[in-house]
C-alpha cells in the first residue's frame, strides 16, 4: 500500500492502471484532460505499452475502447461533459450490445461551468443508455471506484459510467494505492454477432438490457459506496449524491444528525431510498448538476415533502458548495468582508504574443467594411476573441458548429460570412462541415488559426498537425483558395490582403494563418534546454 | 490543528509551486489535506484561486466556507483582496506587493495599497525585491510568499523546508538552496513586520 498526492482525475487514471487497462481513449477536455495525460506519463503504462494516444475526436474515442472491449481487453474513454454529446451515439448502443473487457467511461462535468458552455449532466447519459453509474465523492473512492467500475463491467458485461465534477477532478489529496491487476489475453466475446445490432439482434440485446436493470440496482443496494449512515433526528433525511457529501457533512462537527443515504452508484439504491422516505418526514436532495434524484423522488404531482433545487431550497443552476448546503439545512453560514470596490474582474485573455491576436486584428479591420455579425467561431482559445478588445465573433456553440452555422447563415442569404475554427477543433468535428459547404459551393471564408497544438487544455498534441491542406484539398477545396501565411504583426498588410480576396470569392476559400501556440513554443524551448 | 489557506494570484504566476510545497509538506508528515485548484479557460491572464486545507482531522469540503478561511496568501495585492469574503475574523492576508496589471482598469496602486494596509491582520511584502536579495534570483518569489505566511500556518516549519527539498530535489541541491533561502526570508520578514 502506498499513498500519493493525487488530483481527482488522477486517482481515476492511476485507479485504471491498476485495473488492467490495456488502453486509454480521449479527446482533452477541462476537467478531463489530465486522465490521460497521467496515464501517458506514468512508467507503468509505459512500460506495458498502453494504448495512450490521443483520439481526433469523443466518437473515436468511444469506438476504438469499444473495440478493445469486443476484443476482451480493458479501456478507459474520457472527456468532459460536453463529449458525451460527440461519443452519444456510440455511447448509447454500446449499452446494448455490452462489454466484453471491462469498459468505463469518464464524463467530467463542469457545473457552474468555469471551462464550458453548458453543465448538462452526464448522469442523465447513464439513466438514458440504462447504464449502472458511480459517482465517486473523493479522491480515494475516484481510485477505489475506478476499480470497482472495471470489475462490474465485466461481472454485469456493460460499459459503466463514471461522473465527477470539476471540484473532485481538480482537488487533490492523498490516495492510498494498492497491487495492480494483469491486463486481459485477447478474448472475442462468446456471441460472435453480439455486437451486431440488426434490429432482430438488437430487439434482444434491448430485451436483455432491461433484464439486467434488476441486477443493476442489487449491485447499487450491496455497493461498498452507497450507505444508509441512520441519524437521530428524523424530521428530515438527506440524500447526497457524489461530493455534496462532503459538504453535507462540513456542516456539522461529529456527524449529521439525519439520516443520510449517501449515494455513490446509480440506479438508486431502492432499499435504501424507500427506508428514508417511509422513516423521515422531509426530505433533503443535495446533488450536483441537475435535480435528477430530485425530479424522480417529487413525481410528475410534485410531492410537497421532497426539497432541493425545485423548490428553491438550494440554486437552480450552479455548483454547489459548504455555504449552499449549510443555508439548505437552515444553519447561520458565516461571510468574511465584503470584497472592497476598487477590486475589478480579471477575465481570462488571450497570451501576450498570441497568433490568434494577429488573425483578430487583420479580420476585424477587413471585416468592418462589410458590416458587424457574420463571423462565427467556435471552441478553443480563440473563443475568447469574443472579449474586448477584439470582440470579433458572434457565436461558439459546439466542436465544428463555426464552419455549419457559416455555412446556414450564408444559405439564408448573409454573404459574406467567416468561419474562425482552430486546427484541433477542424479535425475533431470541423472537416465534415467543411465537405457539405465544398459539395453545395457555398461561399464561405473560413480561417484555420493553426497554432499546431490543442492549446487551451495544456498543450496537447493535434491530430491536424501537418495536415489541414492536404485534408483541404482532398475534401475538394481549391489549392488556389487554400491560403497559408505567418500571422505576425509585420504580415498584417498582406493578412488583411488574403482576408478581403476571399471574402470576395464566391465559392469556399480556407485562409491557414499558421505560428506555434506561444505557450507551447516556451515549453518546447525549455524542455530542449534540459 | 487546522489550517485553511486561499491561494490567490493570476494565471500563470505559478501559485500552485506554493501548493505542491506545502501538499507534499503535509502528505509526508501524514496530515489529512486537501487542495482544489484552478485549470483550463480561467488559466489565461485570469484570476486563479487554490483552496488548500491541512488537518491533522480527515477533511471532508474541497472548497472553504466562507468566513471561515485562516490565510489568504496572494501573490498579487488585487487579488488578496478578491477573496476577503472567505476569511475569518482574526484572519491574515498575506500578500505579495508588486502589482501584475494585464486589464485595462486596473485600480490605482496607491489606493489599493492604502486599502491593504488598513485591514486588522495583514502581511505586504516585496516578494520578487526580498527574493533576488537572499536567494539570488526573483523567480524564487512565491516561496518568500510561502515563508512570510508561515508563522500563521499551524504546522511545524521544518516540515514545509521539508517540503521545497521534496519537489526540488530532483532539480538538484542549487535549487533546493536557492527556494530554502527565499523560504526563510520570507519567514523572517513576517516575524519582523
Amino acid at each position: 500500500m502506498q499513498k500519493q498526492l493525487l488530483l481527482g482525475v488522477e486517482a481515476i487514471a492511476q485507479g485504471a492502471i491498476d485495473s488492467g487497462i490495456s488502453g486509454v481513449y480521449a479527446y482533452p477536455g477541462t476537467p478531463s484532460t489530465e486522465i490521460t495525460e497521467y496515464i501517458q506519463n506514468s512508467k507503468e503504462a509505459i512500460a506495458r505499452n498502453v494504448h495512450r494516444a490521443w483520439a481526433a475526436n469523443e466518437k473515436t474515442a468511444m469506438e476504438s475502447a469499444l473495440g478493445m472491449s469486443y476484443a476482451g481487453k480493458r479501456a478507459l474513454v474520457c472527456m468532459k461533459h460536453v463529449g458525451m454529446n460527440v461519443a452519444a451515439d456510440c455511447f448509447m448502443n454500446a449499452a446494448i450490445t455490452g462489454a466484453n473487457g471491462g469498459m468505463v467511461v469518464t464524463a467530467a462535468d463542469d457545473p457552474s461551468m468555469h471551462s464550458s458552455q453548458n453543465e448538462q449532466d452526464s448522469r442523465v447519459y447513464g439513466k438514458f443508455a440504462l447504464v449502472p453509474t458511480l459517482e465517486p465523492s473523493n479522491q480515494q473512492e475516484a481510485y477505489e471506484m475506478t476499480r470497482y467500475g472495471f470489475a462490474l463491467s465485466e461481472t454485469v458485461g456493460s460499459p459503466v459510467l463514471m461522473r465527477i465534477t470539476t471540484r473532485l477532478a481538480h482537488s487533490r489529496s492523498g490516495v492510498e494505492t494498492h497491487d495492480g491487476l494483469a491486463e486481459n489475453h485477447l478474448h472475442l466475446p462468446e456471441d460472435k454477432r453480439q455486437f451486431v445490432l440488426l434490429p432482430a439482434i438488437a430487439r434482444k440485446r434491448y430485451k436483455l438490457l432491461l433484464d439486467k436493470q434488476a441486477d443493476f440496482i442489487k449491485a447499487s443496494e450491496q455497493s461498498p459506496f452507497n450507505q444508509y449512515i441512520d441519524g437521530s433526528d428524523k424530521s428530515l433525511g438527506i440524500i447526497a449524491c457524489g461530493i455534496t457529501y462532503n459538504y453535507l457533512l462540513e456542516n456539522f462537527d461529529g456527524g449529521c444528525i439525519y439520516p443520510v443515504v449517501k449515494v455513490s452508484q446509480y440506479p438508486l439504491p431502492r432499499k435504501m431510498i424507500k427506508r428514508l422516505l417511509r422513516e423521515c418526514k422531509q426530505i433533503l436532495v443535495l446533488e450536483e448538476g441537475y435535480p435528477v434524484v430530485e425530479e424522480m423522488l417529487k413525481g410528475y404531482p410534485g410531492k410537497e415533502n421532497i426539497m432541493g433545487r425545485l423548490d428553491g431550497t438550494l440554486p437552480r443552476d450552479g455548483e454547489l458548495n459548504p455555504d449552499l448546503v449549510g443555508k439548505a439545512l437552515c444553519f447561520q453560514t458565516r461571510e468574511g468582508a465584503p470584497v472592497p470596490e476598487i477590486v475589478m474582474p480579471r477575465p481570462p485573455a488571450l497570451c501576450t504574443g498570441c497568433s490568434h491576436r494577429d488573425v483578430y486584428k487583420a479580420l476585424n479591420e477587413v471585416i468592418a467594411t462589410y458590416g458587424e455579425g457574420r463571423v462565427f467561431s467556435d471552441i478553443g482559445c480563440y473563443t475568447l476573441g469574443a472579449l474586448p478588445p477584439f470582440q470579433a465573433i458572434n457565436s461558439c456553440v459546439d466542436m465544428g458548429a463555426s464552419i455549419t452555422m457559416a455555412k446556414g447563415a450564408c444559405d439564408a442569404g448573409l454573404f459574406p460570412t467567416v468561419a474562425v475554427i482552430g486546427d484541433s477543433t477542424f479535425t475533431h468535428s470541423g472537416m465534415t462541415g467543411l465537405l457539405d459547404a465544398v459539395n453545395e459551393k457555398t461561399p464561405i471564408t473560413v480561417i484555420i488559426s493553426d497554432n499546431e497544438s490543442i492549446s487551451m487544455t495544456g498543450g496537447q498534441e493535434s491530430s491536424a498537425l501537418g495536415k489541414i491542406e492536404s485534408i483541404c484539398q482532398g475534401i475538394g477545396v481549391e489549392p488556389e483558395h487554400i491560403r497559408v501565411l505567418m500571422p505576425v504583426p509585420k504580415n498584417h498588410d498582406e493578412l488583411c490582403r488574403i482576408i478581403r480576396e476571399e471574402l470576395e470569392y464566391k465559392g469556399v476559400s480556407v485562409i491557414i494563418p499558421r505560428r506555434v501556440c506561444i505557450q507551447k513554443a516556451a515549453r518546447d524551448a525549455k524542455k530542449s534546454k534540459k | 490543528m487546522k489550517t485553511d489557506i486561499i491561494l490567490a494570484g493570476v494565471g500563470g504566476q505559478g501559485i500552485l509551486s506554493i501548493a505542491a510545497a506545502l501538499g507534499s509538506a503535509a502528505l509526508t508528515n501524514n496530515l489529512y489535506m486537501k487542495q482544489a485548484e484552478t485549470h483550463g479557460m480561467s488559466q489565461r491572464g485570469g484570476d486563479v484561486q487554490s483552496y488548500m486545507r491541512i488537518s491533522d482531522q480527515p477533511i471532508y469540503s474541497d472548497l472553504i466556507a466562507k468566513g471561515t478561511a485562516d490565510i489568504i496568501l496572494s501573490v498579487e495585492p488585487m487579488e488578496a483582496l478578491r477573496y476577503l469574503p472567505y476569511l475569518r475574523e482574526g484572519g491574515y492576508v498575506v500578500t505579495n506587493a508588486t502589482p501584475f496589471i494585464n486589464i485595462p482598469n486596473y485600480p490605482d496602486v496607491d489606493q489599493l495599497m492604502n486599502t491593504l494596509k488598513a485591514l486588522p491582520h495583514q502581511v505586504i511584502i516585496d516578494a520578487d525585491s526580498i527574493a533576488k536579495e537572499a536567494a539570488g534570483n526573483v523567480r524564487a518569489s512565491n516561496f518568500v510568499m510561502l515563508g512570510a505566511a508561515s508563522p500563521f500556518i499551524e504546522i511545524p516549519f521544518e516540515y514545509l523546508e521539508e517540503g521545497i527539498r521534496a519537489i526540488f530535489s530532483r532539480k538538484g541541491e542549487e535549487i533546493v538552496e536557492m527556494n530554502l533561502k527565499a523560504l526563510r526570508a520570507g519567514r523572517e520578514f513576517a516575524q519582523n513586520y
